[in-house]
C-alpha cells in the first residue's frame, strides 16, 4: 500500500472483515480488489449508472461514491449475498431468470440490490412505481421491460411466500 | 426434444445472477499491474516533447511507455484494420501511441504501469506532454471545403473516401415526375455505452514465450490476428479470450490501440497488466457513430408512387480509419430496401474530422438510411394529402414478388436480393395493433382539451447474417457432456443459449448437457465474431450442420455397437436408444469412448476417430429481416417534453429460435433507437473538445422514459440458411427514430413543426412552436 491507511471492520453478506485499507480507496474498489468480491460492478464511477449499488445498513447506496473507510462498523449486502444458499436463488433472482431480466448481466447486481430494497418497501407495486424505483439504474441491453416484468413477478412471489 | 423455437431459460443467467460471473475486471492474476493512459487533451496538436520523469519518480510506478519506447518492439507502426474498398482517397491508420501529432481528444499518447489504478492515474497526470495546439475541424461539411484546417497536417485534404451508390436513370425519372420533394437531414452520433466499458488484461508467459489477452472484444479472432501482425509474432503464440462481456453494441468489435499497448506492456514488464476503461475514456476513446448530413430528394407520380430518389450524403468518419467505408455504404444501401424504387442515385463522401473514429454502433449506418427514407415518405404524404400508411402501402414490395432482386450491389459486390418476407403484412399488423385507423378521433378529442398527441409509422428492412462464415465445433466427451466451441462472441445476446438450443435439437434435447465456449482463440482456430446481427445466422447454421454430423456419427457407431440399423435409432437425452425398444440404450459418453481410441484395437465399423465435427456454413448473401413500427406520443407544448404513450413493433426475423430472447433483442434495440431520437447527444465544441463526457450531460434512456414496447412476430423462413433464421440484434433500432419523429410532427401539426434532425431536444421543440413562421429543426448552421 502506498498511501495513508486505516483499519476498518465491515460486515459484508454476513461475514466480518477486519482490513487495513488505503483511505482513498472507494468502497467498490475495496470490495472488488481487496476482498475479491467482484460481483459488484462499476459502470460509470460517477454515481449515475447504478451498477455498483449495494445495500448499506439496508439502504441502497452507490459504492463508487463512498470511501471504504466510511463502511467501518457498517453492514453491507452485495449481489453475492442475495441468494439464500449455494444452490438456491432468491425469488427476485428467479424472477429475473424467468422474465429475461438480464442480457449481458453487467447492470444486474445493481438492479437486484436496488429492487431488494424497493420490494421490501413496496411489496405490491405498480409497473410505473417499479420504473421509478429503478430509474437510477441504467441498462443498455433490455430496454428495461424484462427487468420491470421480473420485479412485478418477484413482488408476487414474495407476497405469495408470506 | 425440442427446445428450438421455444421460450427456454438461458445458460448464461445463473452466474450472472449470483454475482460470480467473470468479467475482465474480475480477473485477479498473481503479480498484476495496472495501466492508465495519458491521452490527448487537444482535438489537434503537435507533440513537441514528453517528460516522464515526474511520473517515474512516483512510488509504485513501474514504467511509462511512449511511442518511441514501443517502436522497437512493433513490426507495424499502425493498426491496419480498414475493410477493403476502392473508394479510399487516403489511408489514415491509427498508431498504437501517438508520435508527433494528436488528432482527437482522448488519443492515447503514453501508457503508465503501476501497482494499482490509483497510482497509475496519479502518474498519468504527472506525464508532461508539450503540446502545440493547431486548428481542428469539427464539422464534416466544412471539413470538405477548400481551405479548411486539415485533420492530419501531412494529409492532402479531409476527404477520406468517395463513392456513388446508384442504379437506373434517376435524373430522367426526376425530369418526368409529377412531384419532387427535397429534404435536408442531420443525424447525430451517439456512443455504444455498454454498461461495462472496454477492458484488456494481458499476461506474458515467460516459460512458453506466449501471450494471452483477455479482452472485452466482440471479435477475439480478429484481435488475435491483428495482435500477431503488429507484434510480428506467429499466431500460435497469441491467444485472445473474451470473458463475460458486459454489452457490446458495436464499439467493442473494433481492435484498439489499447489492446496492443496493454499486451506489449505485459510482454515488456514480464508481469500481467490490466487496463479497465473508465466512462470518461469511453466517451473520448471508444468509437462512436451516426453523424450524417443528407441532401436528398424524392420523385413521385401523381398517385405517390416512387419514381426515384437521389441526393448526396456527407458521412463523418472521425480522425482515423478504424473500420472502413462500410457505414455510409450501408446507409445508402438501406434507403430503398422496403420499397419499389425504380431509380436511385446517392453520392457519398466520407469526411475526416478531429474526433474519435467513427465505426458501427448498433444498426451500423442502416438506421440513418431508414430515417432518410421514412422522412421522405412522410413528406410525400403531407404534400399530397394522403395517409402516411397508404403512401407506404402503395410502394412496399409485396410478398408475391419475393425473392426480390434489388438492382444494388452489396459492399462486397454481391447482388442485393431480399430473400423473403411480407412487408405490407407487417405494416398492417402494426397499424391494427396501434389503432392507426381510429387515431384521428382520439387526436381530435385530445386537441380539444389542449393535448397534443400524434402517431407515427416506419418500415425497415435490415441486412443480417453478414458472411462469409463462422465456424462451430461440436464434440461429445467421454463424460457425455457436449462441448460446443465457436468464434461467435457473446456479449449479452444469449449466444451460448442460442447455440446450445440448435445443437440440442440434434443431440438429445438437453441444453443443460451442453457447454459452450465462445470467444477463445484456443478453443477453435478460426472465427469472425459478433456484429451485424450475424451470429444466429452464421454460427447457428454452422452449429446445426456440425450437430447433424455428430448425430449421424453417433447413430452409426451405436448401430455397430447395438447391431441394429442406424435408422432404427434415436437420441434421447444423454443416450442413443432403439426406437422400438426405448429401454435398449447406450450413453453418448460411451459412444464417444468407443471412438476415442484404444491402443491396438480397431475403431468400430471402420468409422473415423472421435465423436466430433466442425462445420463452417458459408453464405455471402445476407438474410434480410424486416418490420414496421408505430409510435403514439404526447408532446407538452409548454416544455417540449415528448412522452411515448405507445410503441408497437412487428418484425420478421425468420424462424424464431427462442421467442424470449428475440423479444429481448427487439425491445433493447427499440430502446436504443428511442435514445437516438430523443436523448443521446454527444456534443463537441469548435476545437473538438467533447462537452458531454459524463452521464449527467449525455443522457442514456432510463426506465421511466422507456415505454412498454409491444412486439408482434411474423416468421418468414429465410431460404438462405438451413435454419431459416435471420438476424435480430440490431433490428429494433431502425424504425424507432423515424416513427417517433413522425409522431411528434403529427402531434404538433397545428404548429406546422418540421423535424429534419435527430436527436430532437425539448428546447428545439419549444423554439419551433414559439416561432412565428414555420421552422424546420435540422443540422446546426455552418
Amino acid at each position: 500500500m502506498s498511501g495513508d491507511t486505516r483499519n476498518i471492520t465491515v460486515t459484508i453478506n454476513g461475514k466480518t472483515y477486519k482490513e487495513e485499507v488505503e483511505v482513498r480507496f472507494t468502497l467498490a474498489d475495496f470490495m472488488r480488489q481487496q476482498l475479491g468480491l467482484t460481483g459488484t460492478h462499476l459502470g460509470c464511477e460517477h454515481g449515475v449508472c447504478g451498477a455498483c449499488t449495494i445495500l448499506f445498513d439496508g439502504l441502497s447506496a452507490r459504492s463508487c461514491l463512498m470511501l471504504a473507510v466510511q463502511a467501518d462498523g457498517h453492514e453491507i449486502l452485495t449481489v453475492e449475498g442475495i441468494a439464500p444458499s449455494a444452490d438456491e436463488l432468491h425469488p427476485l433472482q428467479e424472477a429475473f431468470r424467468d422474465n429475461h431480466g438480464l442480457q449481458c448481466g453487467f447492470c444486474t447486481p445493481g438492479m437486484l440490490t436496488t429492487l431488494i430494497e424497493f420490494l421490501r418497501d413496496n411489496p405490491d407495486p405498480t409497473e410505473q412505481e417499479v420504473r421509478i424505483g429503478i430509474s437510477g439504474n441504467l441498462c443498455r441491453c433490455t430496454g428495461y421491460q424484462g427487468i420491470v416484468a421480473a420485479a412485478l413477478d418477484a413482488a408476487k412471489r414474495l407476497r405469495d411466500a408470506k | 426434444m425440442g427446445s428450438f423455437g421455444n421460450r427456454v431459460g438461458r445458460l448464461e443467467d445463473l452466474p450472472l445472477l449470483r454475482g460470480v460471473a467473470r468479467f475482465a475486471d474480475d480477473l485477479r492474476l498473481p503479480g498484476l499491474l495496472h495501466a492508465s493512459f495519458v491521452r490527448s487533451s487537444h482535438g489537434h496538436a503537435i507533440i513537441r516533447g514528453i517528460d516522464k520523469d515526474a511520473a517515474l519518480a512516483l512510488p509504485g510506478v513501474h514504467a511509462v511507455f511512449t511511442a518511441a519506447d514501443f517502436a522497437p518492439h512493433l513490426k507495424l507502426d499502425r493498426l491496419i484494420v480498414g475493410l477493403p474498398s476502392a473508394s479510399y482517397r487516403q489511408d489514415v491508420n491509427r498508431p498504437v501511441l501517438a508520435g508527433d501529432e494528436v488528432v482527437h481528444v482522448g488519443e492515447p499518447i503514453a501508457i503508465v504501469i503501476a501497482d494499482n489504478r490509483y497510482v497509475a492515474e496519479d502518474a498519468a497526470s504527472l506525464v508532461e506532454v508539450d503540446y502545440e495546439p493547431v486548428p481542428a475541424i469539427a464539422d464534416a461539411r466544412r471539413a470538405l471545403e477548400p481551405g479548411s484546417p486539415k485533420v492530419h497536417r501531412a494529409a492532402p485534404h479531409n476527404l477520406l473516401a468517395e463513392f456513388d451508390v446508384a442504379y437506373g436513370d434517376a435524373d430522367a425519372a426526376f425530369a418526368a415526375a409529377a412531384h419532387v420533394f427535397k429534404e435536408q437531414l442531420y443525424q447525430h452520433r451517439g456512443g455504444g455505452h455498454s454498461i461495462e466499458c472496454r477492458a484488456a488484461v494481458a499476461r506474458y508467459d515467460t516459460l512458453e514465450d506466449r501471450v494471452t489477452l483477455w479482452s472485452s472484444t466482440q471479435t477475439p479472432h480478429t484481435a488475435r490476428t491483428l495482435l500477431s501482425d503488429i507484434l510480428g509474432w506467429d499466431e500460435t503464440r497469441v491467444r485472445v479470450i473474451t470473458p463475460e462481456v458486459g454489452g457490446g453494441f458495436g464499439p467493442k468489435l473494433i481492435f484498439y490501440p489499447e489492446d496492443v499497448a496493454v499486451t506489449l506492456a505485459a510482454i515488456l514488464m514480464e508481469r500481467p497488466v490490466k487496463w479497465i476503461e473508465d466512462r470518461r475514456e469511453h466517451f473520448v476513446a471508444s468509437t462512436q457513430e451516426r453523424d450524417q448530413f443528407w441532401d436528398i430528394e424524392i420523385a413521385v407520380d401523381k398517385d405517390a408512387r416512387i419514381l426515384s430518389i437521389r441526393g448526396a450524403l456527407i458521412h463523418e468518419h472521425g480522425a482515423y480509419t478504424a473500420r472502413g467505408v462500410n457505414l455510409p455504404y450501408e446507409s445508402a444501401q438501406t434507403v430503398t430496401l422496403p420499397y419499389e424504387v425504380p431509380a436511385f442515385s446517392l453520392n457519398v463522401k466520407l469526411a475526416l474530422t478531429n474526433k474519435v473514429p467513427v465505426t458501427p454502433v448498433r444498426g451500423a449506418g442502416q438506421p440513418q438510411g431508414c430515417f432518410a427514407m421514412e422522412r421522405l415518405l412522410d413528406r410525400v404524404a403531407r404534400e399530397l394529402k394522403i395517409d402516411r400508411a397508404e403512401v407506404r402501402n402503395r410502394n412496399l414490395i409485396t410478398a408475391a414478388k419475393m425473392p426480390y432482386a434489388k438492382p444494388l450491389k452489396s459492399r462486397g459486390g454481391m447482388q442485393v436480393v431480399l430473400d423473403s418476407g411480407d412487408y405490407p403484412r407487417c405494416q398492417a399488423m402494426v397499424l391494427e395493433a396501434v389503432g392507426w385507423r381510429d387515431f384521428p378521433v382520439a387526436q381530435k378529442a385530445a386537441r380539444s382539451k389542449g393535448r397534443h398527441i400524434g402517431i407515427g409509422l416506419a418500415n425497415f428492412v435490415k441486412g443480417t447474417g453478414r458472411g462469409p462464415f463462422e465456424p462451430v465445433s461440436v464434440r461429445i466427451a467421454a463424460s457425455g457432456k457436449i462441448h460446443v466451441s465457436s468464434g461467435a462472441a457473446a456479449m449479452g445476446q444469449s449466444t451460448k443459449t442460442m447455440l446450445a438450443q440448435i445443437v440440442a435439437e440434434q443431440l438429445g434435447g438437453a441444453i443443460h448437457n451442453i457447454a459452450v465456449i465462445s470467444g477463445d482463440t484456443a478453443a477453435i482456430p478460426m472465427g469472425i465474431g459478433g456484429f451485424n446481427s450475424r451470429q444466429a445466422v452464421m454460427a447457428g447454421s454452422s452449429a446445426h450442420l456440425a450437430a447433424i454430423e455428430v448425430r449421424e456419427k453417433a447413430l452409426l457407431i451405436a448401430s455397430k455397437l447395438l447391431n441394429v440399423a442406424a435408422d432404427e435409432l434415436d437420441i434421447d437425452g444423454d443416450a442413443v436408444q432403439i426406437r422400438a425398444k426405448p429401454k435398449t440404450r447406450i450413453a453418448l459418453g460411451d459412444i464417444a469412448r468407443a471412438v476415442a481410441g484404444i491402443p491396438g484395437l480397431a475403431l468400430p465399423g471402420g468409422v473415423s476417430p472421435g465423436l466430433a465435427a466442425t462445420a463452417s456454413f458459408v453464405r455471402d448473401e445476407m438474410a434480410f429481416a424486416n418490420g414496421a413500427a408505430a409510435a403514439i406520443v404526447e408532446v407538452d407544448a409548454e416544455t417540449g417534453a415528448v412522452k411515448i404513450l405507445k410503441f408497437v413493433i412487428a418484425h420478421d426475423c425468420g424462424r424464431i429460435i427462442n421467442p424470449m430472447i428475440v423479444d429481448g433483442q427487439i425491445i433493447g434495440g427499440v430502446a436504443h433507437g428511442i435514445g437516438n431520437a430523443l436523448f443521446e447527444y454527444m456534443g463537441f465544441d469548435e476545437s473538438c473538445q467533447p462537452v458531454t463526457a459524463n452521464f449527467a450531460d449525455y443522457l442514456l434512456i432510463g426506465a421511466t422514459e422507456t415505454p412498454h414496447i409491444e412486439t408482434l412476430h411474423m416468421e418468414s423462413p429465410s431460404p438462405l440458411n438451413p435454419l431459416g433464421v435471420k438476424g435480430v440484434g440490431e433490428c429494433g433500432v431502425l424504425p424507432a427514430a423515424p416513427a417517433i419523429i413522425s409522431a411528434i410532427e403529427d402531434a404538433l401539426a397545428p404548429f406546422a413543426v418540421r423535424i429534419g434532425c435527430v436527436p430532437i431536444a425539448p428546447g428545439q421543440i419549444v423554439a419551433m412552436i414559439g416561432s412565428a413562421q414555420r421552422e424546420t429543426a435540422r443540422a446546426p448552421a455552418l
